[in-house]
């Protein structure tokens, strides 16, 4: 199917959110659509997909002009749209939800759950779409879920689906395995609009690619035209740097030294078994694994937040042992934690900026004195906090729900680094972000490095560990795989986060058939990676909800 | 879906800047759905469907629709007639009536005649605030407390004792009186508490459970001594003696007393600490995401026990207020509603303690006026419990009311309802 947008405008009030949008996808081609946080992108497809209406400009399909008044009309025309936020029952099975909405019926109005399941065994084979229909939504990883609202707009016979940001939930396994999906559906005639900020993905899977920024169009190219920092700057309108520059670091004394650390987690799984690390003054440690491995208990467990009780093994900050200290007690020994999920652990998302930015100060001289609060204080601090770390924000009393998750984000690394800090914990501290707020955070980072704090960094991306470690812990299932330095290949890591020891990784990387070797030995590791996250408690099962 | 979210935000960003007149904004913010506005438009509609239930349920209204037709005129004016004794009734039964208040002020006496119905509203609304406002601030740290009418029972039954069983000069006493109130509902809110940061139990099944605990503890202590009102076989207290009775505020005749003022201090207070105090807003936080505050040093737990405790003792004032005030002593199933009505006060006032003064303000008028309004015509006082049910229904889904008056979507005072159930 060829879509046709043109001249698609849309304005909220005095904000042009879409200004003459044109965009152009042509049958079995995967078209990427990419921009920052608002530059009008998901304004741009609630509009194909018939959730908002356009003030003027046309939608045609395959050269016949349509009008969507709602979702429905627009699925009846093939367009399928797999949200953000995904749209399942978490305790229907997974042929239960695909079929949700167009049941097939035998006589009488029984469910024919048999034809429901055939179509789906047929439709997931040959798009490699590899899900169990009567597996319960809920038990199944995030990679697995996508796959689910994949499935479900396949059954509605969609000859175009809209992927919105797919890949800011999934491990780079996981993405790998959408690409495939992807690259298959458009072999088979159907396209594939895919809207994303993130520039890797685009080179790797698009045939074409459209920038937006700021409600319009400032480009249109294609991967082999554009190189990720050309994407960069058309689509942030300055030159950006996507990998910080940074000087070598100057590591000093050990400041965070885990030893024997172990945590249970309430089934009796030894989500973190006998890890042992240092991370000195002045270096970054960058922890690598698909998550899921146990980096989120790792983390939890040296901030305080572990449960007491399902840790042992030592932590020593600077020296002295904060074993099984509180988050407060960890917090005013000098740990600042930019945690894993900001709107769950990081922010009270209906509190102002202003109470966002003394969540940990708040009884604190100078933002309180004798049980009262210093509100005049704890105004003019933020606005000094809002201008030094550039967040976002028409005032600093406004809800902090208000802003973009970018600037949430520096919302939280304002609070973290604006007291005296000895060890940074930042886990998965820029996902979800935009080019221009991953620079920042990473920069902020980085100059933390060199105040001489010592940083602990957990990502599953593989471009952030790199970014930043001045050496990179790998974890699997719970332990330190090995810790390598960042002249390290990925090729070495990647196998790492699949569990492979560093003596075969050498000798895999070694052999010189290595790359085929890599992609044998990768797909086992994802497949156990993904089992793992599919157990209930694991990390991926709670970002599925 | 939250990607619809993005652009409404960014209109409210890119309006604000420019300047408009004053008329202008205010016939806005009238046109806004916002909690004034919907809070009054309840209360109009609230009325708006007593009215309608008196015209069609009253016997003279009804014998005057049947001759709608043949005399218009004379069936409006008993319709509207009607009407409007009802309200009136309801007005000068919770408020004043001007026409003693006209003959208080001419003859300069009879004013104890005029003033006794407002008195009777703030007598009413004595127990509502202070319960309502231990209600709220459990609602606002996200801790259900259902368990108003216990905590109210232990606060009554503490300060009976020490109104029976301690003997010293009033001012003393009456100190003893409100802490006991006070320490007695703390008790019954520190077990929940204590029980929900211990293993977990949720809150309102406890709460509603130790209610009735404390209705059967209060049953049978009331046919035990020493409480038991000696020589008596009825299930009643003691009577509390002088001493440990809250003054009048403006001497014999009228029964507002010293508990109104305990009331509105205490409202003010709760609402200087919610705002200003570091404990307050650690409760604030918690209540709206447990998770940021305990990654960000906070005791979740202690904040649960902190909170149930607090949210117990002011409840148990409210049973001190009414027992010490005008009560004096103790019988079955103390307390009435008032726990139950706590929790609807906090609802209409959304949590917050001008709020709450405001709402049990309107549900004690309601309430008297209702009582005067049956003694005066043949309207029961059902009629006035469902303009209470209609307001409150229409404060707790402001949507409804949004859609009923065709307002727009407010601004920066959008109405947060309480965004947890049974998760918390």
């Amino acid at each position: 199917m060829k879509l046709e947008l043109a001249g698609i405008t849309k304005s909220f009030g005095s904000l042009l959110a879409n200004d003459h949008v044109d965009l152009v996808v042509e049958e079995g081609q995967v078209h990427s659509l990419l921009g920052e946080n608002g530059a009008g992108k998901t304004t741009l497809m609630n509009i194909l997909f018939g959730l908002l209406h356009a003030d003027s400009g046309e939608i045609r399909i395959d050269g016949q002009p349509v009008r969507f008044a709602d979702p429905g009309e627009a699925v009846r025309r093939g367009i399928g749209m797999v949200h953000q936020h995904f749209m399942l029952v978490p305790v229907f099975s997974v042929a239960e939800n695909i079929v949700l909405g167009f049941e097939p019926t035998k006589r009488f109005g029984f469910l024919d759950r048999r034809r429901a399941r055939s179509e789906i065994r047929r439709l997931s084979h040959e798009f490699g779409l590899d899900v169990d229909p009567d597996a319960r939504v809920e038990d199944l990883p995030v990679g697995a879920q996508q796959r689910v609202e994949i499935l479900k707009a396949l059954m509605r016979d969609a000859q175009l689906l809209i992927l919105d940001e797919p890949t800011a939930v999934l491990t780079p396994q996981e993405t790998e395995g959408l690409f495939k999906v992807i690259r298959s559906l458009a072999s088979s005639g159907r396209s594939v609009l895919f809207i994303t900020h993130k520039l890797k993905e685009v080179l790797a899977v698009a045939d074409s690619i459209t920038v937006m920024r700021l409600g319009r169009v400032v480009g249109n190219t294609t991967p082999d035209k554009a190189s990720e920092a050309e994407l960069a700057s058309m689509m942030v309108g300055r030159d950006v740097e996507l990998v910080v520059s940074k000087e070598p670091a100057k590591p000093g004394a050990p400041v965070l030294e885990v030893a024997g650390l172990t945590v249970v987690d309430d089934r009796g799984v030894r989500v973190v078994d006998h890890v042992s690390l240092e991370v000195r003054a002045g270096e970054i440690l960058a922890v690598a694994g698909v998550q899921g491995n146990g980096q989120t208990e790792l983390a939890e467990a040296i901030t305080g937040l572990g449960q007491t009780g399902r840790v042992s093994g030592s932590v020593r900050l600077g020296g002295r042992d904060i074993t099984g200290a509180t988050p407060r007690q960890a917090l005013r020994a000098g740990i600042a934690n930019v945690p894993e999920d900001r709107q769950v652990d990081g922010l009270v998302l209906s509190m102002t900026i202003a109470d966002n930015l003394v969540l940990d100060l708040y009884d604190q001289p100078p933002y309180a004195r004798h049980g009262a609060r210093d509100l005049a204080k704890v105004h003019s601090d933020g606005e000094r906090k809002v201008k030094e770390f550039d967040i976002r924000a028409s005032s600093v009393d406004d809800p902090v729900s208000a802003l973009s998750g970018g600037n949430q984000q520096k919302v939280i690394v304002a609070r973290e680094l604006s007291r005296p800090i000895k060890l940074l914990v930042a886990s998965q501290p820029t996902r979800g972000l935009d080019v221009g707020s991953i620079e920042y955070v990473h920069r902020r980072i980085v100059a933390e490095r060199d105040k001489g704090a010592a940083v602990l960094v957990i990502s599953s991306e593989l471009d952030e560990v790199f970014a930043l470690g001045d050496r990179i812990a790998v974890m699997y299932r719970g332990k330190v795989v090995g810790v390598v330095p960042p002249t390290a290949s990925r090729e070495q890591v990647g196998l790492m986060m699949a569990g492979v020891p560093p003596s075969e990784v050498e000798a895999a990387v070694a052999g010189s058939n290595g790359a085929g070797r890599q992609q044998d030995n990768d797909a086992p590791g994802a497949g156990g990676a993904q089992e793992r996250a599919g157990t209930p408690g694991a990390g991926g099962a709670r970002e599925g909800r | 879906m939250s990607t619809t979210v993005a652009p409404a935000r960014e209109i409210s960003g890119a309006t604000a800047p420019s300047p408009t007149p004053w008329w202008l904004s205010s016939l806005r913010w009238m046109a806004e759905a916002n909690l004034a506005v919907v809070t009054f438009l309840a209360i109009v509609f609230g009325l708006f469907v007593g009215a309608i239930l008196i015209v069609v349920t009253t016997p003279a209204t009804l014998s005057a629709w049947g001759h709608l037709g043949s005399e218009p005129g004379r069936s409006l004016s008993v319709i509207f007639s009607t009407l409007g004794n009802a309200y009136g009734a309801l007005f000068t039964g919770s408020i004043f009536s001007p026409s003693t208040l006209g003959h208080a002020i001419s003859t300069g006496t009879g004013w104890n005649t005029a003033f006794t119905p407002i008195s009777e509203t703030m007598v009413s609304a004595t127990p509502l605030i202070l319960a309502g406002t231990g209600v709220a601030l459990g609602f606002s740290t996200g801790v259900f407390n259902i368990g108003g009418q216990g905590q109210l029972i232990c606060g009554a039954l503490a300060a009976t004792y020490v109104g029976f069983g301690v003997h010293l000069p009033q001012a003393p006493h009456l100190v003893l009186v409100v802490l006991a109130g006070a320490a007695g509902g703390a008790v019954a809110g520190f077990i929940p508490g204590f029980l929900k940061a211990r293993t977990g139990a949720h809150e309102v099944i406890v709460t509603i459970m130790l209610n009735y605990i404390f209705l059967n503890l209060l049953n049978y202590l009331l046919v035990t001594p020493p409480l038991q009102q000696p020589g008596q076989a009825n299930a009643i207290s003691r009577t509390v003696p002088p001493t440990a009775r809250l003054p009048h505020l403006f001497g014999g005749g009228l029964r507002v007393n010293v508990g109104f003022l305990i009331a509105l201090g205490v409202a003010a207070a709760a609402s200087w600490f919610m705002r200003r105090s570091t404990l307050g807003f650690e409760f604030k936080v918690i209540g709206a995401n447990p998770s940021a505050g305990r990654t960000a040093g906070m005791d979740v737990r202690r904040a649960t026990v902190l909170v149930l405790t607090i949210s117990g003792a002011l409840v148990g004032m409210a049973g001190m207020a009414t027992l010490s005030g005008t009560d004096f002593f103790l019988s079955s199933g103390y307390g009435g509603n008032n726990g139950f009505n706590a929790i609807t006060v906090a609802l209409l006032g959304r949590n917050r303690p001008l709020g709450v003064v405001l709402g049990s303000l309107l549900f004690a008028a309601l309430s008297t006026g209702g009582r005067y309004l049956q003694a005066t015509t043949n309207i029961p006082l059902d009629l006035t419990q469902v303009i209470q049910a209609v307001i409150v229904f229409l404060v707790a889904t402001p949507a409804l009311v949004k859609e009923i008056f065709r307002l727009r979507e407010a601004g920066a005072s959008k109405i947060l309802l309480f965004s947890k159930g049974w998760g918390g």
